[in-house]
């Protein structure tokens, strides 16, 4: 259990604080720099602005849809402890990237996404930890493509760097999953 | 600075370079755009739908048409029927092709690649699993 120790075991609440901090500045870069007063709209066209909302709010759709799905697993009953700790810190993670996308929508003046009453997960393929496991690795590397696929397109450069500091989560995320299903847990010099 | 830049495009274009080469020596058609499709796990699935539509039954849909999904007026009004010409001229260039769209995807740039795909979500809207899912 390898990736137990590589994911939970140096995460003390000291550095993950740190990381919480370190996260949170990276991010505002993008997105706490409105709330800071920067007006992103006069460094971009009106259009630029509506369209990074619209990108925007589509990440918001998938992260809300990943915190529900680490919830379908946490409450499969099929995770050992500490593979339950880990997708509860993967969750929170989520979480975290819902809400700094969610105010950054709002402070564009669109309106967040909201989370869906009911999602459609494939439980019935959910029979083992490993089915788990494999599922969450999937949407983790969608979401790695999807946030590599929105960084070129946004108009505004902070919130490329922004997206960019989120794909770099979730290609941890899909590391650590690879890990722990024993396979490669970064197959590629490069992803796509 | 200027080191750390021109380090930078040099390494940007050995991605180009290599990249390409490797991606053409992959064997084309379904099974080489299984790996495709799943930069597209984030959004989509091809039994229902989620943040995207569902994939199954893609091919002869007018777009934004999968009764109860919420898409974008740009592509409930972009006139796109789903075909392999259709869909390659959107995937390459999404934001392009229906500006508007809620997609906000720079696209699958190599041609070799959106082949694959189409490839891939033809046949995978062929099988049973497909059909009584559309």
């Amino acid at each position: 259990m390898s990736f137990l120790l590589l994911g939970l075991a140096p995460y003390p609440i000291a550095a993950r604080r740190a990381f919480l901090g370190r996260a949170g500045v990276v991010l505002s870069g993008a997105a706490v720099a409105l709330l800071a007063g920067r007006d992103v709209l006069a460094t971009t066209t009106a259009s630029s602005a509506e369209s990074d909302t619209r990108i925007l709010n589509t990440a918001l759709g998938a992260e809300l849809e990943a915190i529900a799905a680490y919830q379908v697993g946490a409450e499969s009953g099929l995770l050992q402890k500490r593979v339950l700790d880990l997708a509860v810190t993967f969750q929170g993670h989520h979480k975290e990237h819902a809400d700094v996308l969610a105010k950054t929508i709002a402070k564009l003046g669109g309106k967040p996404v909201a989370a869906k009453s009911k999602y459609t997960f494939p439980t019935e393929n959910l029979k083992t930890q490993n089915d788990v496991l494999r599922f969450a690795a999937t949407l983790e590397k969608g979401a790695v493509s999807a946030y590599l696929g929105a960084v070129p397109v946004f108009g505004d450069r902070e919130l490329a760097r922004a997206a960019a500091s989120i794909l770099g989560d979730e290609a941890m995320h899909w590391a650590i999953l690879r890990n722990a299903l024993g396979e490669s847990p970064v197959p590629t010099a490069f992803v796509a | 600075m200027r080191a750390a830049v021109q380090a930078f495009a040099a390494c940007a274009a050995a991605v180009a370079i290599v990249a390409a080469p490797l991606a053409r020596s992959a064997a084309p058609g379904p099974e080489a755009g299984v790996a495709i499709y799943s930069r597209c796990a984030a959004c989509h699935a091809l039994a229902y739908d989620r943040t995207g539509p569902r994939h199954c039954g893609l091919f002869g849909r007018r777009a934004g048409s999968v009764p109860g999904f919420e898409y974008s007026d740009a592509m409930k009004k972009s006139g796109i029927v789903w075909n392999e010409a259709t869909l390659d001229r959107f995937l390459a260039d999404p934001l392009g092709t229906v500006p508007g769209t809620a997609m906000g995807y720079a696209g699958v740039k190599d041609s070799k690649e959106r082949a694959d795909l189409i490839a891939y979500l033809k046949a995978a809207g062929e099988t049973a699993a497909c059909r009584s899912a559309r």
